[in-house]
């Protein structure tokens, strides 16, 4: 049952006036919320009483609140998304941290995501990734009757999960070589499996993948943080399908 | 002088006008769409698939998106699926029965031509998704899974998971993304719209902030579409996304476009109630959950009342002290009515004191009916990712067994409340969805056309796609093929420069004003304002009340607004601001339009206007309408109405019946 008890936590953000200066953490004591209250909805109340000082907001992404746009951000007592699995920051309710906490949020940190304010950075390059080859190369209006091609249910519902990524980042801020491949591998999968999009697999497994690595994301070396830290349990298994991809693409070379 | 508005609606029977119009519209050469740029304002479901169908026909495209990335755009959170008349059930459905359902659906307020044609596409648009590759749910056999949605007697709607929306619009994402890539698309991210510039009467142009560096740009086109969404965050809570704002339309109604049927708001009847003055935003439950999930209330008063003072659990309640009143008043169609009857159904029933929270304003759903029968395993699989979302939220377990009374299983009910979720209304088009300002196009849920003064559910993601993919590629070349000779504007023109100074301007206005209330406050108070007397129940005094608030408001806004920072770089304070602007014109629109329109239909419900059994009564020999409303020049000045009268020759007019 909801319950409006009052709780206080200490927020320790990091500020960040723009993408060259230089930034540091800044402590904000005795913040009131209630364990029902979300995680982002907090820094609202934050903001609310530093604008109330005449002082500038904390600035950071967040749009649907629902989970699924995949705007919000945010490294949380040192997790993507924060402490809880499977579930973005802006599904984070203050329930899951104790009464007088200290939680220190941090922007992602990755050198293909730079900050562009506070806690906003700039993640272009999983435009730029999927602008290269995340797609089925089809032009409207010529599209055969949608039950033409029959898909089996485990396919479809395998495709579905791959699909699932919102492109939020956490992956390759929660890598330590700060590598996309989880990413890259989630839409190389989904396009794989379907009927649609395996003409041209192999071209798009190397497309994005080339564009990944020119983007300056690292390497992966199959540590399992980016697929642990997901906030939609996207698999590893999407990995080893775009490991299988690439292969056949180079073996066509 | 009175205006007279053309519809431009072809003639012939409704069944052939969209082919009849296809037929004899002007097209553009191949040669000539790559003299021609077009701006797109908007990366949803309708902008995307604009972007992306123009582009691919060969036009240049200008795209903007208010977010990081074309892929967050509102319609991505859409959970629970899009309509199509494949009638691949074999359940009796056809273009024409989607047509009527629409129609009647939207308490006969709509454009028959219009929905029609929708109806009609909407087959187009499944064949060109699952073409793109968008994973939609399966049967065993490979083809496609459909369910059954509020205002319909057929299973047509498909889905992906609760998640349609995305799935759809990252379709459309990747369609973009192939002509971002092929140079035909400019993609311009973290934008947002100011107004619209306007050359010899046309629409030219836009100014458009980039909201890193806070600095004004100017963009010229030889069309300019907007894409940009509805206009719920006039209530300050409701179910859209943080940055939805209705800027850009007002924008084009201050250029002269018509902003028709504001009132027609749609509230949401299952999502999660409020729980406090923090809140920021309402999550909505997919309305699929009606499928299997009951509403009901207790049938004795006292029973509430222990529940509203959290002395017992829903699950206490025994099957025969429950009122599933959606079953009981409307048996034909059940817990599957219309959102708007649903919704107003929640309403007297916690009006009546029959609410089972601790505010009073909450109703059941309840799943013990569905386990009980399919097993837990089954209902986990159809709503599993919506139980989970509704625990994070509340942190109750829908699927959990809470209670055992003379044998029956009882599991935790969810509690759900009707919110702000959708708006009908938007700005005025023609059938080639061009506004009364010439070159200015609206489509998606930015334009009013297709749903009258309500929308079924899983119809918004069928509208937009409609207008993008299959409707706008077409007929806005009947506007540009006489614009093939017009070279491209130079942004350097008085007209563009002159546009940016007044957005310039407008913009040290806000941060002269140097008072003491945030963005924040003053929207919430508006919000307020707006759900008390221009929400669920509206009466002539309560929208005269509104009326005179709406004004304190703006009075509250122009002498005490508070904006922090500066005018250079990021502010993100001044960005809201604006928008809570034109929220406040936003509000009187609504406001003035509830006020005019003495009946009730659909999302608009006047308490005067109602049957014995408090169903909605319309008026068809006085407002069988679209108001139209026309900007007068100054906020500060009352709109004036304009009447595009309806006329409906296929489908009869008569009072919605969900109850046989």
């Amino acid at each position: 049952m909801a319950t409006e008890n009052i709780m206080r936590v200490n927020l320790k953000v990091w500020r960040q006036a723009g993408p060259k200066e230089k930034g540091a953490f800044v402590t904000y004591e005795n913040v009131e919320t209630t364990p029902d209250t979300s995680f982002l909805e907090t820094l609202d109340i934050l903001n609310e009483t530093l604008v109330e000082k005449g002082e500038e907001p904390i600035v950071f992404d967040h749009d649907c609140r629902e989970g699924i746009c995949g705007m919000c951000s945010l490294y949380i007592n040192g997790h993507p998304h924060g402490p809880a699995t499977g579930a973005t920051t802006c599904q984070l309710y203050m329930r899951r941290f104790k009464n007088g906490e200290t939680i220190t949020v941090e922007p992602w940190r990755s050198a293909a995501f730079p900050v562009i304010k506070d806690l906003m950075v700039n993640r272009n390059a999983y435009d730029q990734i999927q602008q290269a080859g995340g797609y089925v190369s089809f032009n409207c209006g010529g599209a055969q009757d949608a039950n033409a091609i029959p898909i089996s249910k485990e396919i479809a519902d395998e495709a579905m999960d791959s699909a699932t990524c919102i492109g939020c980042g956490a992956c390759a801020a929660a890598c330590k070589n700060g590598s996309a491949m989880l990413f890259v591998s989630a839409k190389v999968s989904q396009l794989a499996l379907l009927p649609q999009g395996k003409v041209e697999a192999a071209a798009r497994a190397k497309a994005m993948v080339a564009k990944m690595d020119e983007l300056g994301f690292g390497n992966c070396t199959n540590t399992g943080a980016c697929a642990a830290e997901c906030p939609k349990n996207i698999s590893l298994s999407n990995i080893a399908r775009l490991n299988r991809e690439f292969l056949c693409a180079k073996f066509k070379d | 002088m009175s205006i007279t508005i053309d519809s431009k609606i072809p003639a012939g029977p409704v069944s052939e006008k969209w082919t009849n119009y296809k037929a004899h519209q002007k097209l553009v050469n191949p040669a000539n769409k790559r003299k021609l740029d077009i701006i797109v304002v908007g990366t949803g479901l309708a902008g995307a698939s604009a972007a992306s169908t123009l582009a691919e026909m060969g036009f240049n495209i200008l795209n903007f998106c208010i977010q990081d990335s074309p892929r967050r755009a509102h319609s991505i959170a859409a959970q629970g699926g899009i309509n199509a008349a494949k009638n691949y059930q074999n359940d009796g459905d056809s273009i024409y029965r989607l047509f009527y359902d629409t129609v009647k659906g939207g308490d006969y307020r709509a454009r028959e031509a219009n929905v029609y044609r929708l109806a009609e596409v909407s087959n187009n648009i499944i064949d060109q998704c699952v073409a793109q590759g968008v994973p939609f749910a399966r049967e065993y056999g490979g083809l496609l899974a459909n369910r059954s949605f509020g205002g319909a007697q057929v299973s047509r709607t498909f889905y992906a998971k609760g998640q349609t929306g995305q799935q759809l619009l990252l379709g459309a994402y990747s369609s973009l993304n192939r002509q971002i890539k092929a140079g035909k698309v400019k993609s311009y991210n973290r934008y947002e719209l100011h107004d619209i510039v306007m050359v010899d009467g046309r629409a030219r142009g836009i100014i458009a902030k980039n909201l890193v560096t806070g600095k004004f740009e100017r963009f010229a086109a030889h069309a300019v579409v907007l894409a940009t969404g509805g206009y719920g965050n006039t209530y300050f809570l409701s179910t859209n996304a943080m940055a939805c704002n209705c800027s850009a339309a007002i924008a084009a109604y201050r250029q002269g476009a018509y902003f028709a049927n504001p009132s027609y708001v749609q509230i949401h009847p299952t999502c999660i109630p409020v729980h406090g003055d923090k809140q920021s935003k309402l999550t909505l439950m997919s309305e699929s959950l009606r499928n299997d999930g009951r509403i009901w209330v207790p049938k004795d008063i006292e029973d509430a009342k222990k529940l509203q003072k959290g002395e017992i659990k829903g699950s206490d309640i025994p099957e025969e002290r429950r009122d599933y009143y959606l079953e009981r008043r409307y048996p034909a169609f059940g817990n599957l009515v219309p959102r708007d009857v649903a919704s107003r159904a929640a309403k007297e029933r916690c009006d009546k004191g029959f609410g089972v929270n601790n505010t009073g304003l909450a109703v059941f759903l309840d799943f013990s009916e569905a386990i009980n029968r399919l097993g837990i395993d089954v209902v986990r699989q159809r709503y599993g990712n919506l139980f989970d979302m509704y625990e994070e939220i509340t942190d109750v377990n829908p699927g959990k067994l809470a209670n055992e009374i003379n044998g029956v299983k009882y599991y935790n009910p969810m509690m759900i409340f009707p919110a702000i979720h959708y708006t009908m209304g938007g700005l005025w088009v023609d059938y080639e969805l061009q506004t009364s300002v010439k070159g200015l196009f609206a489509i998606g849920e930015c334009n009013f056309s297709d749903h009258g003064a309500n929308r079924l559910g899983a119809s918004a993601l069928m509208q937009g796609l409609a207008d993008g993919y299959f409707v706008l590629p077409y007929t806005i070349q009947n506007y540009l093929s006489d614009q093939i000779t017009v070279p491209r504007f130079d942004i350097n023109s008085k007209e563009f420069v002159d546009a940016q100074k007044k957005c310039e301007d407008a913009q040290h206005a806000l941060m002269n004003i140097k008072g003491k209330r945030s963005v924040d406050s003053l929207h919430k108070e508006l919000g307020h304002i707006m759900w008390e007397y221009v929400g669920m129940g509206r009466t002539k005094e309560g929208l005269e009340v509104a009326l005179q608030k709406l004004k304190e408001i703006r009075k509250e806004f122009e002498t005490n607004l508070f904006v922090p920072g500066t005018e250079e770089g990021m502010n993100v304070e001044l960005d809201k601001a604006f928008r809570l602007k034109d929220f406040i014109v936003m509000g009187e629109l609504i406001a003035f339009d509830a006020l005019n329109r003495n009946e009730s239909c659909g999302g608009h419900f006047r308490e005067e206007y109602q049957t014995e059994e408090g169903e909605a009564k319309r008026d068809d020999e006085n407002f069988f309408y679209v108001g139209c409303w026309n900007y007068q020049g100054d906020d500060n000045k009352a709109p004036e109405l304009i009447k595009e009268p309806l006329e409906y020759e296929a489908i009869k007019v008569q009072t919605r019946n969900y109850k046989s």
